[in-house]
């Protein structure tokens, strides 16, 4: 046994040299160099009151509400806390008369041309202002003189209005659209008295983010307009959650009225997001009271559904699945759902021998992705080199670009971007390289060893955040450069960056491809006759598999489709059993966003109609089918869960998941790596199409929410001008774009930012499909573009 | 109403490179985009963003702080007529009621031939000199009515054109600075030495 001796001066803990110690209000605050008072007092529980600050972004000292004493030499003086830094045996006062009295002033002042029109204003009961006048104001106001006028809400994006009269001019907004997002489209204008946060004329405040600063507005000044007089906030009842729209996994509330979901807002979680959302994660909680959300099971008679009871339905499939061949049954689906739910799907497969299942939809990556060394979203944003082999990360994971964008612009990171075309990281790049689709693996090696790229990537770590960028080019191409990448940099670990909220939890808790079975091959399995039982777990394969032909094929070759999902999509329409699915706010569980975090999500309504969770559905199914199952209830999934998954631990225990959640380390099955492929020379006629997803389109989530569902956009082919030149068409106008498999007709927009001999199209947008043209036995998809 | 010209945008890299960042070149660019349209059309204030690296919004916000920088179409003449105190205790308002009477306007319009707009301003700093106007800026000193009068006569008949460029024109946006003479675009922060005005002096 040794003893410690702890009186080895050597052993004491270092002296840390950015340790700063204040007293406030007498009392003592360990403090770090550079913390701004206010923050020292935050850590403390010691109120400060505030409408500018905020802890998420640069102080500005700009409404000298949070004004405290400071012993200085030639006695107190007044200074803001928001804006001064702490520093070793800084006296603090937030207490003194004088204190006091700056705080009633400068209430005073800012309620001088204030509305007060808190009885019709959505912010009463949650307003800073509000609230703050009653702890921190005088009671009373001196000004009897009129008010400024302005026009009352005036709208500055589809989503957000602005209510001139009740702004306070904290800045909080602005800066958030040009410090966080990066799209500073509204800014103040005018002076003086009638400064005022104003769009450029005729042009939106159309940002990905712009709910955030509706979220953080101190007034009622901004308002959102999927909430707009829809509640009273004492009448909100809420959850915390974490929304499942993208597998970022930003921590949310889940707020409702009348056992309506009302509204999302962001919380903030250290390691995600910080506190902000992204506009379609914070608004798509239309679709879940969508009107048009299936209520029923439904059962294929002729032409058309029959409404059914569940016992029927079920019973229906079960014996369709008694039924079926041996291994001819296959799942598609998952990622939509909770891990919950993929587990019990996981298990019914395994018990009822299903051989085919895979959670993707021949959108994403093989599950090999997990098995290299993993990053988180804070490791690939502490330092060092980050290279994006990804889609464009603005538009499918928002709030990851904010991490990325946050860390670039603090000059922590570098990006290097190796991509088609430019993203909205491009600008943010240290090298933005463009290799065109099915040449970067080729390109790869060369590249990474260049001085200047080689010196940066030895001068830290690296991080490879990898997914499938370009829709029409196959994973093997993703994996090989990947594979490439680490080649070289044998050390980088991977954020692997996959489509749909619970993708990763999903393949890791048993919906994984066995034996490379994937969807394409399913797919093509189902279409040559040899899927008896095709069920669909909240996937459509019509709207999203990138080989169109190749989707429809498969489920009419199936020879009996189940489809479970909130909406009847386009591939449940086909279907010959449909099951109502409880949504997103209608059912507790967990879900694991794409660093491998799990975290929990919570039922806060009833679910719509008589809708069941996916894992209920797969119980019963089990039970239908004489299969031992012994789960009731959620926590008995999560036990077996974490006994039956290594890696999973005793975590997922709702209780055990607090706000940032607990990242497991799960590597699910994963078949060899398929094949590498090489893609042929592109003929200098055609074009490489390069089809990648946006982040408002018509999926069926947007577009079952009415605040969203315009903000999809034409479909369009993007060339570079010299191409249009060549094409001879001029913009707008229709070109017809062909290869031997089809032809569609879209019109043609120039774009500079899109490499020449790439034909851009954004997918799923409103207007031809240009996936008529992908065939995914081909690597990449080569097109011709003629002028009509 | 346009964006910069081709021989304005070349102008613009110019001015852009006096400085350390581009953003700082915004004001003169505004000037610029004034001079040459007469106001700031938002087509140039877009304009400007794109060639300074910052958004159409931003350049309005700058912008729409100065009351020098107009956002719609003004006279070839902008009349200024001071309205403080001093101005206004020795016969501002009688001067305004006689300008817009002459004119057949209200202050803060502008004729229908397009030459004079009328404005009402506040101190220009010439008050021992009350009542006083400003034309594109240029003083007129203890005004009358009957000046005013011969004042817009001899705007409309072209008189001073020699003495008073249009509106927008601003003599400083078009200096060309000799490469000897300028001091280069260096960022304050990598700026080392002493200027040389203080050299053998005690630094600052
Ligand atoms: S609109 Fe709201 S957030 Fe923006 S400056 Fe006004 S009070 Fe602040
Ligand atoms: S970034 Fe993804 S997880 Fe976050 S709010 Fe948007 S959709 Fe939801
Ligand atoms: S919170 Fe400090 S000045 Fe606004
Ligand atoms: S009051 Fe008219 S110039 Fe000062």
């Amino acid at each position: 046994m040794t003893t410690i001796d702890t009186t080895d001066t050597n052993d004491l803990p270092p002296q840390d040299p950015n340790a700063v110690s204040i007293t406030i209000n007498g009392r003592t605050v360990e403090a770090r160099k550079g913390d701004f008072i206010i923050a020292a007092a935050d850590s403390v529980d010691e109120y400060i009151p505030r409408f500018c600050y905020h802890p998420r972004m640069s102080s500005v000292g700009m409404c000298r509400q949070c004004m405290v004493e400071v012993e200085g030499p030639r006695g107190p003086m007044m200074v803001v806390s928001c804006m001064t830094p702490v520093a070793d045996g800084q006296v603090v006062r937030t207490d003194t008369p004088q204190v006091k009295r700056a705080q009633e002033g400068m209430i005073e002042l800012l309620l001088a041309n204030h509305p007060l029109d808190c009885p019709v204003c959505d912010k009463g009961g949650e307003c800073p202002l509000q609230d703050q006048a009653f702890s921190h104001g005088a009671g009373e106001s001196r000004f009897v003189e009129e008010k400024r006028h302005y026009e009352k809400p005036i709208p500055i994006s589809d989503l957000v209005f602005l209510d001139r009269e009740r702004c306070i001019l904290c800045d909080r907004c602005t800066r958030f659209a040009d410090e966080v997002a990066g799209d500073p489209l509204i800014s103040f204008t005018q002076r003086g008295n009638n400064t005022q946060i104003m769009t450029f004329p005729d042009e939106p405040f159309a940002s990905y983010f712009s709910g955030n600063t509706v979220q953080i507005c101190p007034v009622g000044a901004l308002t959102a307009s999927p909430y707009r007089f829809k509640a009273r906030p004492w009448d909100l009842e809420q959850r915390e959650s974490t929304c499942t729209t993208c597998s970022v996994g930003c921590r949310t509330v889940v707020q409702s009225s009348r056992d309506e979901l009302l509204r999302y807002q962001g919380v903030d979680s250290d390691p995600v997001n910080w506190g902000w959302l992204c506009d379609k994660g914070r608004f798509n909680f239309q679709s879940t009271n969508s009107d048009d959300r299936l209520s029923s099971p439904q059962i294929k008679s002729g032409d058309s559904f029959a409404a059914s009871s569940w016992s029927d339905a079920l019973e229906s499939v079960a014996r369709v699945i008694r039924h079926s061949r041996e291994g001819s049954i296959a799942i598609l689906g998952g990622a939509r759902g909770t891990n919950e739910d993929a587990f019990m799907w996981g298990a019914l497969a395994d018990a009822a021998g299903v051989t085919m299942r895979d959670a993707q939809l021949d959108d994403g990556l093989p599950a090999s992705v997990f098995s290299y060394a993993q990053a988180t979203i804070d490791s690939a944003c502490a330092g060092g080199t980050v290279i994006l082999l990804a889609p464009d990360i603005k538009e499918e994971l928002p709030v990851l670009y904010l991490r990325l964008r946050d860390a670039v612009q603090k000059k922590r990171i570098r990006l290097i971007e190796i991509s088609s075309h430019e993203t909205g990281l491009t600008k943010y790049a240290w090298k933005s390289i463009r290799a065109e689709s099915g040449t970067a693996a080729g390109a790869i090696p060369a590249l990474l060893v260049q001085a200047d790229i080689a010196a940066q990537l030895a001068s830290g770590p690296v991080v490879v955040v990898a997914g499938r960028a370009n829709l029409a080019e196959s994973a093997s191409h993703s994996m090989d450069a990947l594979t490439a990448v680490l080649a070289v940099v044998p050390s980088a670990s991977v954020l692997p960056v996959l489509r749909r909220g619970n993708v990763r939890g999903a393949l890791s808790l048993g919906l994984a491809p066995r034996n490379g079975n994937d969807a394409a091959t399913i797919l093509e399995a189902s279409a040559k006759g040899n899927v008896d039982c095709l069920i669909l777990l909240g996937a459509d394969p019509l709207s999203d598999v990138a080989d169109v032909d190749l989707a429809r094929r498969g489920i009419a070759g199936a020879k009996f489709v189940v489809a479970i999902d909130t909406f009847l999509t386009a591939s449940a329409s086909h279907a010959d059993v449909v099951l109502p699915a409880a949504a997103y706010g209608e059912k507790d569980g967990t879900t694991m966003n794409l660093e491998g975090r799990v975290t929990s999500v919570v039922q806060k309504i009833t679910p719509h109609g008589t809708s069941r969770a996916d894992w209920m559905i797969a119980v019963e199914l089990m039970t239908l089918l004489g299969h031992e199952s012994n789960f009731t209830t959620l926590a008995d999934i999560q036990h077996a869960m974490s006994a039956a998954v290594p890696g999973f631990g005793s975590t997922t225990t709702a209780v055990a998941i607090k706000r940032d959640g607990v990242v497991v380390s799960v590597t699910p099955p994963s078949s060899a790596p398929s094949a590498t492929s090489v893609a042929g020379p592109r003929n200098s006629y055609e074009f490489r199409l390069d089809l990648s997803r946006k982040l408002f389109d018509r999926a069926i989530g947007t577009i079952t929410s009415p605040s969203l569902a315009n903000l999809a956009s034409e479909a369009n082919v993007f060339i570079h001008p010299l191409d249009l030149d060549r094409v001879g068409a001029a913009e707008g106008t229709n070109v017809r774009v062909s290869n031997s498999h089809s032809s569609i007709v879209l019109p043609v927009r120039a774009l500079s930012s899109i490499p020449r001999g790439t034909a851009w199209v954004p997918f799923n947008q409103i207007g031809a499909d240009v996936r008529e043209l992908v065939r995914r036995n081909e690597s990449i998809v080569d097109v011709r573009i003629e002028s009509m | 109403m346009a964006r910069l010209t081709e021989e304005n945008v070349r102008l613009a890299r110019e001015i852009i490179g006096r400085y350390p960042k581009p953003r700082s070149a915004t004001i003169p660019l505004l000037h610029l985009a004034q001079e040459q349209d007469g106001y700031v059309t938002n087509e140039a204030m877009s304009h400007i963003g794109e060639l300074v690296g910052a958004s159409s919004a931003e350049v309005f916000g700058t912008a729409s702080f100065y009351e020098m920088f107009k956002f719609e179409p003004v006279g070839k003449y902008l009349i200024n007529i001071c309205g403080t105190m001093s101005c206004a205790l020795l016969g501002a308002e009688e001067l305004m009621h006689h300008a817009e009477e002459r004119l057949g306007i209200k202050m803060g319009s502008t004729t229908a031939d397009g030459k004079i707009t009328l404005e009402r301003a506040e101190c220009q700093a010439a008050c021992t000199e009350a009542p006083c106007l400003q034309v594109n800026y240029r003083y007129r000193y203890r005004v009358t009515p009957d000046q005013l009068d011969s004042l817009i006569d001899d705007l409309s008949a072209g008189n001073l054109s020699s003495e008073i460029p249009a509106h927008g024109v601003v003599a400083s946006v078009r200096q060309h600075i000799p490469a000897d003479r300028a001091v280069g675009a260096v960022a304050p922060e990598l700026v080392t030495e002493n200027p040389v005005w203080l050299d053998g002096k005690a630094a600052l």
